[in-house]
Parts: structure tokens; C-alpha cells; sequence
């Protein structure tokens, strides 16, 4: 099958949005990338679905000494019967190495959605955390740390 | 070999929610560190927990590089029957801990 006019000048209307999508990987800026990876974990696990303040409460001391081992525990308000509870929690944060911290799948067996754990922070920063809900509603909240002792020490960021 | 500790009441009424404290023993290696020569040392994590009471999964927690060395998980589950805790700890390099914990309610 032959290609149609139609369809050529939407090939080429990408293949030239391609390079400049490129570039902006390629960004020297490492708090840009790292944001960008922040935004990405968020879409993959929301989707499209719009993320609610609230109902989320993210725990974490506002100020820690050593980034290794940093105390976080989450809560969400819900009854956890059947049918309505929390179906997952992320914890994401925006300036690690990987956004990624930790994912939790519950169910009404919980019988109270939390988790308490110790987490690595690379840097000062906001740490965010999601709870789906079995509706299939996100809410979420954040938390500043400022972090005197980096997780990973590494150049360039600051 | 790696150890792993939790904590479970021994014993509790029906229908009560209980808190459950895990802790196993691992590095948690990033992949991010690098040795004085340089050398970028190779990610060794706890990658899944999973908690079964009784042989129903009640909780599961997914585990990236951010999670600290020696990683604690403290959750909290309905005592619904008495029977057996089974915890599992998954990871790089074929890591892989079980330990039980048993619980009687009445």
C-alpha cells in the first residue's frame, strides 16, 4: 500500500518534532531532567486521571541530618471496606537519581492504609505522596525535607 | 545469610486491626555509588515484599533504590482468623527470604 500525501506530511511533521524532543533530553540542566522523570513516574501512574489534594497525609520530619535514613510514614483517610478502599500508595520524589521511592498494593484486608518505612533522600526537596482510591480518584500531599547530608553524593547537583 | 525480623502480636481479638513491623536484612545497594577507583558499584535491591495472611495477599510494596539499607516496613492488616503471617522478600541476584509469624485470635 502506497503512501498518501495525507499521511507523508504527518511523517514529516514527526520527524521533525523528533530531534527537538531529542534535545531536550540531552538538556545539560540536571534539575530540569530530573523534574521531567518526576512528571513521567507521575503520568505512569495516574494516567490522565486528575490528582486531588487531600485525604493523604505524608509524614515526614521537616528537617533530617543524614538523607540515608529518613523516617516517612503515609496515611489515608478511608473506611478500607470493600467497597471503598485504597487500592495502591506511591511515595515520588522529585530530585532523587530515580523518582521512584516505593509502591504499595492494598486491599480492605489492610484494614487501615499506611505504611511507615525509611527512605533515601539525594537532596533537599518536596517528596510527594499518591493514593488511588478503588473509585480510581487520586489524592495525594507533600512534604519539604531539607536534607543537610545527601543520600548520594554526586556533582552537579546542587 | 540475610535475616529478617518482624513482629506480629501473638495474639488478638476478631476483627481487630493489628500493626506489623517487618525488617530484612539487605544493603540495598543503589547502583548509583561508585568505588575510590571509580567504578560504578551494580544495583543489588530488594525489588518486592509481599505479605499473605493465611494464603490471601494483604499487602505488597514494590521497592526501588530509594528505599534505605535494611529496609522496615510497618504496615497494618485485620485480624480476621487465626493462622499464619507468611512474609517474602524478592530481589537482585536470586535474594529471596521467608519467615512466618503466627497470630491466634479469638
Amino acid at each position: 500500500m502506497g503512501t498518501t500525501r495525507r499521511e507523508f506530511l504527518i511523517l514529516a511533521a514527526i520527524s521533525l518534532a523528533v530531534p527537538e524532543a531529542a534535545r531536550a533530553q540531552l538538556d545539560p540542566n540536571l534539575a530540569a531532567n530530573r523534574k521531567a522523570a518526576f512528571q513521567e513516574a507521575l503520568r505512569r501512574i495516574v494516567g490522565d486521571a486528575q490528582v486531588r489534594r487531600g485525604r493523604v497525609k505524608l509524614r515526614l520530619p521537616p528537617l533530617i541530618d543524614n538523607g540515608n535514613s529518613v523516617p516517612l510514614a503515609v496515611a489515608v483517610e478511608s473506611p478500607m471496606t470493600q467497597a471503598d478502599h485504597v487500592r495502591a500508595i506511591h511515595v515520588l520524589t522529585e530530585k532523587n537519581p530515580l523518582p521512584d521511592v516505593v509502591s504499595v498494593r492494598l486491599g480492605p484486608r489492610a484494614g487501615r492504609a499506611t505504611l511507615a518505612t525509611r527512605v533515601r533522600l539525594a537532596d533537599t526537596q518536596s517528596v510527594t505522596a499518591i493514593a488511588q482510591m478503588s473509585d480510581g480518584s487520586f489524592w495525594s500531599d507533600s512534604a519539604e525535607v531539607v536534607v543537610t547530608l545527601s543520600a548520594c553524593l554526586e556533582e552537579g547537583l546542587i | 545469610m540475610a535475616r529478617a525480623v518482624v513482629t506480629v502480636p501473638a495474639r488478638a481479638t476478631r476483627g481487630e486491626i493489628v500493626e506489623v513491623k517487618t525488617l530484612a536484612q539487605h544493603p540495598m545497594e543503589t547502583g548509583f555509588r561508585r568505588t575510590q577507583t571509580g567504578e560504578l558499584i551494580p544495583r543489588d535491591i530488594i525489588r518486592r515484599f509481599t505479605c499473605t495472611y493465611n494464603g490471601t495477599e494483604v499487602y505488597r510494596v514494590e521497592l526501588h533504590p530509594a528505599m534505605s539499607a535494611n529496609p522496615l516496613i510497618a504496615f497494618s492488616t485485620i485480624a480476621a482468623e487465626t493462622g499464619t503471617l507468611a512474609f517474602q522478600w524478592v530481589g537482585d541476584n536470586g535474594y529471596s527470604v521467608t519467615e512466618t509469624a503466627s497470630i491466634s485470635v479469638e
